[in-house]
């Protein structure tokens, strides 16, 4: 009979252990064989020549120092141009990015510099521009004697489709929790292994130490990177200052045992969202993330940091400008999405919230039945019937397994069901993020439209004003200015199509992945309630006859 | 819940009993057939068909309300013929207080929730009522069938008034002698466990049965409470269970995606749900109303202990004012009568009480026998429900 103590619930930690870890890899084997063709089909129907610019988005400054030729800028801009297989339209949208591009990577990222300082990329309204990495790509599978050149000789469209298709085999897998250091500057050390075949790795399998900003590090540099031009970045599991105080304090307590498998399952599943991404697992910085040892260390991610303040001032800023900002939605499907979103986001939460009373109340059902157990084997020890007391001690045992039972039903409960849920309702905030950054968009566009005829406007002016010594440097002047206002106007334009088409592409990436996913998880977890009724009819069976020999 | 007819099933009759079948007898056959719940109140139809001549009829019903059956229990305890038998225990009032409450923050929360929702927990919290209702009855019927099974009680001549009298019997139950009866009485429970520990018992089974039904009374009452906990979680689950359907059915009709097996998940928790309850329920009648039933006999069987110990201690009273008399040689043979009478009287209480003992565990391990049984048997067949339920939609999850 385990003891227990009072309120809370505690069992002891070897028992919860083994089942959740059985689910967890029950959980990794399944996302071994995702259904082929699916992931494969969704990317084939983009095969659009735009889609070749997912290659090259990532910073650099999450370059490991290794020996880069001279000069990557130029040299890539030979390469795009001279490979790149899309027609016109493609070539100038890249030429153009790469003005801006080069003008940041001059700035900010030396491939020799010896220092590596994490860019902060958690600025969100000066969107760092990605610079491209062709050279960093090109590096990695050097080793594979694959210089650069053959890079794009492999169709772009090829690569994606390894890294999102038939052949889309990567695992990864959170474990091994271990506390570092002590007090209040202690952290959680987590082992991150990754299985994959994939060639954008170095090896097939590795592993790594991570610890919990690095994932929020993580997050925080693919959402600068990707979230301002459509992409649905996987948000990271939440902070908790309350729980891993209770970790660091080094309270061994059931409590934060289950904090800290909380918050493993949901790095794994968080790293596991972002490398499905076809145009994520891609990303340098992801692939740093799996592979390289050493890691700089993301301060940032603090939320009393210089830039975690910077972060919240913006996020105020930007819930006030989507108030402000009207925008005229000349697209009937974006407005059906957002409503559809704006719906399911609320249902999502409202099931969450009946499913964590589910996970409770299980709790609850587990802890009584284990207190009747203990009652009935007293009772049965009380019983002077021969017969009846061994039937009622049975009783007992019985009661005792079936506590058990809905202890574990109650982590399949809450690990499968609930989380999925908590999940989804971040990943849909995540997704409404991605609309507002059209709407941002827009209004860029409309901001540089409506500066363009100020100046048509000024212009004008100048044309019937009488001053002639000032005139022809004025209109030299403005003409200058309206040029540089009609490529804003047509950048914005460009821009604001590119992050609708990418939002297209992106939200029915989701769909897919949200059946898929529901899917997967739902009947993982029917199946557990299977297990559950199936060791009851066991327990109950073997009891009967106990019953039935009372005489 | 207002007036309403509630006739009770066939299914009913078989479901109760936490006692064996007490109604074989066909010379006395009692039950309750149906009851009216009006308002606070609920009376009983009480069913009769004898073929014994002291009855004026064979087949009578009469209407009878709680109170008129602590009424007899009543009588039966203080009847001094009575003291050596276990009388068997009073049935509980009616307690629809959960429900009712429970109906009532269904009310408050009523915004809250989809109206296919507040229907469903509706429906739930009826059945609720109906259970409690049924358990009431039964509880009820087991009582009268006690006596009527009795050698003894169903020759008492209050139990016959109580079956046949068909005018209301609250007239009687007011009288001033009962009210104070029932006053002495629950004073006297809470004195008896003194008096029982304190005597010395020189009878080797009585001794016996007084060390097993003291430890068995405190540990029967735990676990009827721990069972009583037990129950209420898993209605709590399965309560749960509603909400989850009701918004995965407002999930799958927005959802335009193919997301098709949401509908088929809710309907599957609809269907689970159903089931757990019928476990929750299953598991009340057949543990906890066993358990409660049986605290209450034991406690009855106390009560004779207690009686005995009354008796016993008159009976030594007796024997000190004999040997006093003796002493002052003064009303000598008026002590020796009353001696004789006590011992004579402890002796009865002392035969008939162990004769009522050793049936008493009789029936108690004939009745856990079965009612665990029966429990076992129907936890299998909603597992196996449950099982087929949920083995079908992995199925068709699976196929799509």
């Amino acid at each position: 009979m385990t003891g227990r103590g009072a309120a809370d619930s505690l069992l002891p930690a070897p028992s919860f252990a083994p089942s959740v870890i059985q689910w967890r890899s029950k959980m990794a084997a399944e996302r071994d064989t995702p259904p082929l063709g699916s992931a494969a089909a969704g990317l084939a129907d983009f095969r659009e020549p735009e889609d070749g610019e997912d290659l090259f988005v990532s910073t650099a400054s999450t370059l490991e120092s290794s020996p880069s030729s001279p000069e990557p800028a130029s040299l890539q801009v030979e390469d795009v141009s001279a490979n790149s297989n899309g027609p016109k339209t493609a070539e100038i949208l890249i030429d153009d990015d790469q003005d801006d591009l080069f003008a940041e990577a001059t700035e900010e990222v030396s491939l020799d510099s010896p220092e590596r300082e994490p860019i902060l990329s958690d600025g969100p309204s000066p969107a760092i521009t990605p610079v491209t990495p062709t050279a960093l790509i090109s590096n990695r599978i050097e080793p594979k004697v694959i210089g650069v050149p053959s890079m794009f000789e492999r169709s772009l469209d090829e690569v994606e489709e390894e890294a999102g298709g038939d052949l889309f085999d990567i695992n990864i897998s959170v474990s091994d929790p271990e506390k570092v250091g002590d007090g209040m500057n202690a952290y959680m050390a987590y082992k991150v292994t990754t299985k994959t075949s994939l060639t954008i790795f170095n090896q097939s399998e590795f592993s790594v130490k991570r610890r919990f900003s690095d994932f929020l590090g993580l997050h925080s540099k693919l959402a600068s990177k990707y979230m301002h031009i459509g992409y649905i970045v996987p948000p990271a599991p939440e902070k908790s200052i309350v729980g891993m105080t209770k970790v660091k304090v080094g309270k061994e307590d059931l409590s934060s045992t289950e904090f800290v498998e909380k918050r493993r399952s949901a790095l794994e599943r968080y790293l596991m969202r972002t490398v499905k991404h076809p145009t994520l697992i891609q990303d340098p910085d992801v692939i740093q993330f799996l592979e390289s040892s050493e890691l700089p260390r993301a301060v940032s991610t603090q939320a009393l940091s210089g830039a975690g303040i910077l972060r919240m001032v913006n996020k105020a800023a930007d819930a006030v400008n989507k108030m402000t900002i009207k925008m005229n939605e000349s697209d009937a499907w974006f407005e059906e999405k957002q409503q559809q979103f704006e719906n399911l986001d609320q249902q999502l939460r409202k099931l969450h919230a009946s499913v964590e009373a589910l996970v409770c109340h299980r709790k609850e059902l587990s802890v009584n039945t284990a207190s009747f157990a203990r009652s009935a084997a007293m009772l049965g020890n009380s019983e002077d019937h021969t017969a009846l007391s061994r039937a009622l001690s049975q009783l007992a045992e019985v009661e005792e397994k079936i506590d058990q039972l809905h202890q574990e039903q109650a982590y399949a409960d809450f690990y499968l069901f609930s989380e999925l849920l908590g999940d989804y309702v971040r990943l849909i905030t995540a997704v409404k993020g991605v609309f507002d950054q059209r709407m941002k968009t827009w209004s860029k566009w409309q901001d540089a439209q409506v500066m363009l005829q100020k100046k048509r406007e000024a212009e004008a002016k100048l044309h019937l004003a009488n001053k002639p010594d000032k005139l022809q440097q004025a209109k030299d002047e403005i003409k200058e200015e309206i040029e540089e206002w009609e490529g804003k106007v047509q950048q914005g334009e460009r821009d604001f199509e590119q992050i609708s088409k990418t939002i297209r592409k992106e939200v029915g990436r989701f769909e897919k992945e949200r059946v898929k996913d529901f899917k997967v998880v739902i009947i993982k977890y029917l199946e557990s309630l299977v297990h559950t009724q199936q060791q009851l009819i066991k327990y109950w069976e073997a009891f009967l006859p106990e019953a039935k020999a009372i005489a | 819940m207002s007036s309403s007819f509630l006739p009770l099933s066939e299914e009913m009759f078989q479901a109760r009993s936490v006692s064996v079948d007490l109604n074989n007898d066909a010379s006395l056959l009692i039950d309750i057939p149906d009851a009216l719940c009006e308002r606070d109140k609920v009376k009983f139809t009480v069913h009769t068909k004898t073929t014994l001549g002291t009855f004026q009829k064979p087949e009578f019903s009469v209407s009878r309300q709680h109170e008129d059956f602590i009424w007899l229990h009543d009588t039966l305890v203080e009847t001094e013929e009575y003291a050596g038998l276990i009388i068997p225990p009073a049935p509980p009032k009616p307690d629809f207080e959960s429900p009712r409450e429970k109906m009532h923050k269904l009310g408050e929360g009523e915004a809250s929730m989809t109206k296919e929702e507040y229907a469903k927990m509706k429906q739930e919290l009826e059945a609720e009522y109906l259970a409690v209702f049924k358990k009431t009855v039964q509880v009820h019927e087991i009582f009268l069938q006690r006596l009527s099974s009795h050698p003894v009680f169903s020759k008492d001549r209050n139990f016959q008034i109580f079956l046949e009298y068909d005018q209301d019997l609250s007239v009687r139950r007011k009288n001033a002698k009962e009210m104070f009866g029932g006053f002495f009485k629950n004073m006297v429970k809470t004195a008896d466990e003194v008096l029982i520990s304190g005597t010395k018992e020189v009878d080797e089974f009585f001794d016996q049965e007084k060390t097993f039904l003291l430890d068995y009374f405190s540990k029967i009452k735990d676990a009827t409470s721990k069972a009583e906990k037990m129950t209420r979680s898993h209605k709590n689950v399965a309560d749960d269970y509603i909400h989850v359907s009701a918004t995965l059915n407002s999930l799958s009709a927005e959802d335009s995606t193919p997301l098709k097996h949401l509908e088929k998940l809710a309907d599957l928790f609809e269907k689970l749900r159903k089931v757990e309850g019928r476990v929750a329920s299953d598991q009340e009648l057949k543990l906890t109303e066993l358990l409660r039933y049986y605290m209450r006999d034991i406690q009855a069987a106390k009560d004779l202990l207690y009686r005995r110990a009354r008796a016993l201690a008159d009976y030594e009273n007796a024997n000190k004012a004999l040997d006093k008399a003796r002493l002052k040689s003064k009303d000598v043979a008026q002590a020796q009568q009353h001696q004789q009478q006590c011992l004579q009287k402890f002796d009865t209480l002392s035969e008939s009480g162990k004769k009522e003992l050793t049936s008493f565990k009789g029936r108690r391990v004939l009745a856990f026998r079965k009612n665990l049984i029966e429990m076992a048997e129907l936890e299998i067949k909603h597992a196996k429900s449950n099982m087929a339920l949920l083995q079908g939609c992995v199925e068709l999850l699976k196929s799509n």
